[in-house]
């Protein structure tokens, strides 16, 4: 394919210029537009699932993640109407589960977190349903927490196609579905190991290394001063 | 013109909020002249003396008494504002809430590794107020107006809102300020 | 006995050729011959079949029919959808528990039966009803179930339920089931007579492109409810690159209240097959696959059969017809208890041997679908109005229904009417002429297309049924005057929490969030505010869901709210100023105060 194909299209008001084959949140990124995201990850298939970035494609919606940029599209991010469902979305994700970030290490690199701070989230809308869930700390350097587990699908992504591995997939359906190991039942049973490129993948703290919580002090860690996106859109700034 | 009041209570809390209102150091002298304090700990005023124009909540509800001074705080209180994780989410003590309120008694009072209690009871002095199935946000049991998030609330974002809201403007808390932990 | 297991589990992969796309299969038998698929058998196929003990859970754990526990040797599956419930299945279920000294979820002590529900199973016309085993019993009442009870205690043969064959093909040698066909008004296009293989010799005269042109000038779409136009998916199929392409007939009728397929494959199974090798034909496809829902496996043999006889009479296998070249065959995928299998991609999923989740779109399957390959879904009606187009030709197709929706439609009528059963009617029906063809004029409100459809009131019934105005693919869900709207919309919720695949957050979330406010309203606890917490979450759950049943699963409440509202504003209060009134003291003391032996709460 030639190089100097491009396809033409337009984000929130923007002259973006793609690569056949990107999908509109690679583009998009290319360009300094951030399309707030939380299954998508640049080293992995999308799986289109969190539906956060879900955008307007000529007026319909479909998620950014999965959806090939064409020419001529106009694509809508960055209003209200999606920011809403945006909020929405969060504010399901942090009800469903048991997110209690006081005390998680994951606090302040938390992709689930940042998001809701850049949102300005103060409350979820929703009740929070309390479910009970399961802690499995039988691997000797690693757990999974799944009260914090938001069914993303990055760590079934990354132990099967980075890590050439199958520990992890999704079993049972509906609000029931939760991310199994490839065992009886316990991560020890299984070949997973602490250098697992699905460990470190996990947006939220479900899935951490043990004896490693709390590193980055407050102030330091990742999203203390920076929304989550400010990276994306500092290439935008900088060119523009 | 007499200044407005404002009243604090912190129900199933540490207390680690009312530390963060602490934290706002040397501006607190110009919060009392801004303010005065009715129902507080900080004053020690255990009942209302007159109607507040912001009432400051510290925990969740875990019990009948926090739901009656809840109540009592939403119907004294202009505005109300949930001060923390443990009012907003139910925190720490919300920990219970995935487990059968027998089990919790029985395993804080009865089998718990550092437990002594050779009479095997569980207290249940009438006195004690009764628990609540779970451990409730507080914007489940009423209305609350406002939020401020963290584990504490940083002191500066405690100090930005109430000022805010004391001089009629909109609360804006910028990035750094907004924070879970 | 160990070792026993072992060489079924090891046989039955065998016999589908150890290939994990046919897991679906392997899991089926397993549990047919084991009563369950153990984490010990799931261990096994993985070895056998080259896959990971956790994919292999991952599809058990999908299916609604399929279990990692041992059940009892007969499971009922009494049917407990809005329509069941509105004809007495809750008495039934009762009587089942009482005779049986269990509760639903549990098995006997001897291990002889295990009590489920299950949502419909496609006998809306015939309710209460239940599957036992695979076997259908209809028109249930508390009578007949200590009937049932003692017939399997003294022989655990659920054929021996059977006392009274329905009609048709219904008491067929093969069917042998009482179901009742229902059919109360026949029409042109699916139920005049049909010579068999004519449309198919027809068909094979005709260069596949002129097939294709006679399917888009008939102007044909999808009889799913989506109503994509026939003729230009087959195009695309054709036209995708690849030499293996595959022709699916989705026959996974889950929606509530929809039955008109049942009949279809128990009355018209040939006109359908045909239309099938017409696609397969059209598409330059030699593979045709059936996804037969769960609950339809009684009708299994009788379609083996079916496909059998027209294997020996040429109009399957190699040179279809004695056409050169154009060789097709037929086989039957059986699903297992998932309403979003109805999905096409999620069809195509499941037949891959997968979690029935739905696929990322695009790329659409016509491009690539099942293996990878350029494959045709269509509906079993769609199927057999192919068939009718090749028999009678497009122009007397498309001249019949209304403008934008040529031909006629199957509707499965049930519910508060007179005369509940399949109708096939013109498309441009109102549906004031419908419910009084029916019986039922005085209706309250008409569920059309199922939960995922519209519930609309006698202020819509002028407005007609076609794919402009009222979609439907076929049911049509009746309710008289005197019933409540608010819990028929309750158990459409609880039907969508139950049937979806979790796969995207508004769905697996956002429906569970607003069926608890909308039972918050019902129980009096709802403010006015709550009406927009209902239309701004039922909003984004349209918006942002990934697959059509997302898309769809927020329009009880929406539609409701739209067309009955004064049934959520009547049940609304002003609770005191600043309290909330989903919050109840007495109850939240309940436990504690039981526990302490104390009274009620003092704030």
């Amino acid at each position: 394919m030639p190089m100097s194909q491009t396809i033409d299209f337009i984000i929130d008001g923007v002259e973006v210029s793609a690569r056949p084959g990107q999908t509109i949140l690679q583009a998009a990124d290319e360009a300094g537009i951030y399309i707030p995201r939380l299954c998508a990850h640049k080293d992995l298939v999308p799986h289109g699932s969190c539906r956060i970035c879900t955008v307007l494609v000529n007026g319909r919606p479909q998620s950014a993640c999965t959806q090939p940029v064409a020419p001529g599209i106009v694509v809508q991010n960055d209003i209200e109407k999606l920011n809403n469902v945006r909020r929405n979305i969060l504010d399901m994700l942090f009800v469903e589960g048991n997110h209690y970030c006081m005390f998680c290490e994951k606090s302040g690199n938390c992709e689930l977190q940042a998001l809701a701070y850049r949102f300005g989230i103060m409350a979820p809308k929703f009740p929070y349903q309390f479910p009970a869930r399961d802690v499995d700390a039988s691997h000797p350097d690693i757990y999974i927490d799944r009260n914090r587990c938001i069914l993303c699908a990055r760590c079934i992504r990354a132990s099967r196609d980075l890590d050439g591995k199958h520990v992890f997939e999704f079993v049972g359906r509906g609000p029931e579905k939760r991310v199994a190991v490839n065992a009886e039942a316990r991560l020890a049973d299984t070949d997973v190991d602490v250098t697992d490129k699905a460990l470190s993948i996990c947006p939220v703290g479900a899935l951490m290394r043990k004896r490693q919580g709390y590193a980055d002090p407050i102030g330091r860690r990742r999203y203390d001063h920076q929304p989550i996106g400010s990276d994306i859109e500092a290439k935008r700034s900088a060119t523009g | 013109m007499a200044k407005p009041k404002i009243a604090t209570t912190s129900l199933a809390g540490c207390f680690g909020c009312h530390m963060s209102i602490l934290d706002i150091d040397e501006r607190i002298l110009e919060l009392v002249e801004l303010v005065d304090f009715d129902k507080s700990p900080i004053d020690d005023i255990k009942e209302f003396h007159h109607r507040c124009a912001v009432g400051l909540i510290e925990g969740g509800c875990a019990n009948e008494e926090n739901v009656r001074v809840l109540k009592d705080f939403r119907r004294h209180c202009d505005i109300l504002i949930s001060l923390g994780e443990c009012a907003i989410l139910g925190g720490i003590p919300a920990l219970r809430n995935t487990i059968p309120l027998q089990e919790c008694l029985d395993e804080a009072y009865l089998n718990g590794p550092s437990v002594y209690n050779p009479a095997k009871t569980i207290p249940n002095d009438p006195e004690i107020p009764l628990l609540l199935n779970k451990v409730y946000p507080c914007h489940e049991v009423v209305k609350i107006d406002y939020f401020l998030q963290g584990c504490p609330p940083r002191a500066d974002a405690i100090w930005e809102t109430l000022v805010a809201l004391l001089t009629d403007k909109p609360v804006d808390l910028p990035y750094d300020l907004i924070k879970y932990d | 006995m160990s070792e026993n297991w072992q060489t079924m589990v090891k046989d039955v992969c065998a016999r589908c050729g150890n290939d994990r796309t046919r897991m679906m299969d392997i899991v089926r038998l397993v549990q047919q011959e084991c009563g369950c698929v153990s984490g010990e058998a799931m261990d096994l196929i993985a070895r056998q079949v080259d896959t990971h003990r956790v994919e292999v859970e991952s599809v058990v754990s999908f299916y609604a029919f399929l279990s990692n526990r041992p059940k009892g040797k007969i499971v009922i599956r009494l049917c407990n959808d809005v329509i069941d419930e509105m004809f007495g299945a809750r008495r039934v279920a009762q009587a089942f528990e009482q005779q049986l000294g269990i509760e639903f979820g549990q098995t006997t002590p001897d291990g002889l039966i295990s009590l489920e529900h299950t949502p419909c199973i496609g006998m809306c016309d015939q309710a209460p009803a239940a599957l036992v085993n695979d076997v259908v019993v209809t028109y249930l009442s508390r009578d007949k179930v200590g009937d049932i009870v003692s017939t399997l205690k003294s022989d655990p043969d659920p054929r021996k339920l059977v006392h009274k064959l329905g009609d048709g093909n219904n008491a067929s040698e093969l069917v042998q089931s009482m179901v009742h066909n229902n059919i109360r008004r026949k029409g042109p296009v699916i139920f005049d007579p049909l010579p068999n293989g004519e449309a198919l010799k027809r068909c094979l005269a005709l260069s596949p492109a002129e097939v294709i042109r006679d399917v888009k000038t008939a102007r044909l779409r999808g009889r799913g409810g989506a109503g994509f136009p026939t003729g230009m998916k087959w195009e695309f199929a054709r036209a995708a690159a690849g030499a293996k392409k595959f022709v699916i007939c989705n026959a996974d009728e889950g929606e509530p209240g929809t039955f008109k397929d049942r009949v279809l494959l128990t009355e018209r199974a040939d006109m359908l097959f045909e239309g099938m090798t017409i696609a397969g034909y059209a598409i330059g496809s030699d593979t045709g696959i059936l996804y037969l829902r769960g609950e339809y496996a009684y009708l299994r043999a009788f379609l083996e059969d079916v496909l059998h006889q027209r294997r020996n009479a040429g109009l399957l296998g190699k040179a279809v017809c004695g056409k050169q070249g154009f060789d097709f065959d037929i086989r039957i995928q059986m699903g297992a208890g998932a309403y979003i299998c109805g999905e096409e991609t999620a069809l195509i999923s499941s037949c891959e041997g997968l979690r029935g989740d739905p696929k990322n779109r695009p790329p659409f399957p016509a491009q690539k679908g099942y293996l990878e390959r350029p494959t045709i879904v269509n509906n079993v009606e769609t199927f057999c109005c192919v068939t009718r187009i090749l028999d009678r030709g497009p122009a007397w197709f498309a001249e019949k229904g209304s403008k934008g929706s040529p031909g006629t439609k199957l509707l499965s009528v049930c519910g508060d009417c007179k005369q509940p059963g399949v109708y096939e009617v013109l498309f441009g029906i109102t549906l004031a002429e419908l419910l009084k063809m029916v019986g039922a004029e005085d209706a309250k409100a008409v569920q059309v297309g199922g939960p995922s459809g519209q519930l609309v009131g006698p202020s819509d019934y002028q407005r007609t049924i076609c794919y402009d105005d009222l979609a439907t693919g076929g049911s049509i869900m009746v309710f008289g005057p005197n019933r409540d709207i608010l819990p028929l919309v309750d158990k459409f919720m609880e039907f969508f929490i139950e049937e979806t695949c979790g796969y995207c957050t508004p769905c697996r979330v956002g429906n569970v969030l607003l069926r608890q406010k909308l039972q918050e309203i019902m129980a009096g606890k709802g403010e006015a505010a709550d009406l927009d917490y209902l239309e701004d979450l039922g909003q984004s759950i349209v918006t942002a869901s990934r697959c059509g049943l997302g898309q769809t699963s927020a329009n009880p409440i929406l539609t409701s709210l739209k067309n009955f509202r004064g049934e959520y504003t009547s049940r609304l209060i002003e609770p005191e100023k600043g309290m909330k009134p989903t919050f109840d003291i007495q109850a939240a003391v309940r436990e504690a105060a039981a526990i302490a032996g104390r009274g009620p709460a003092h704030s």
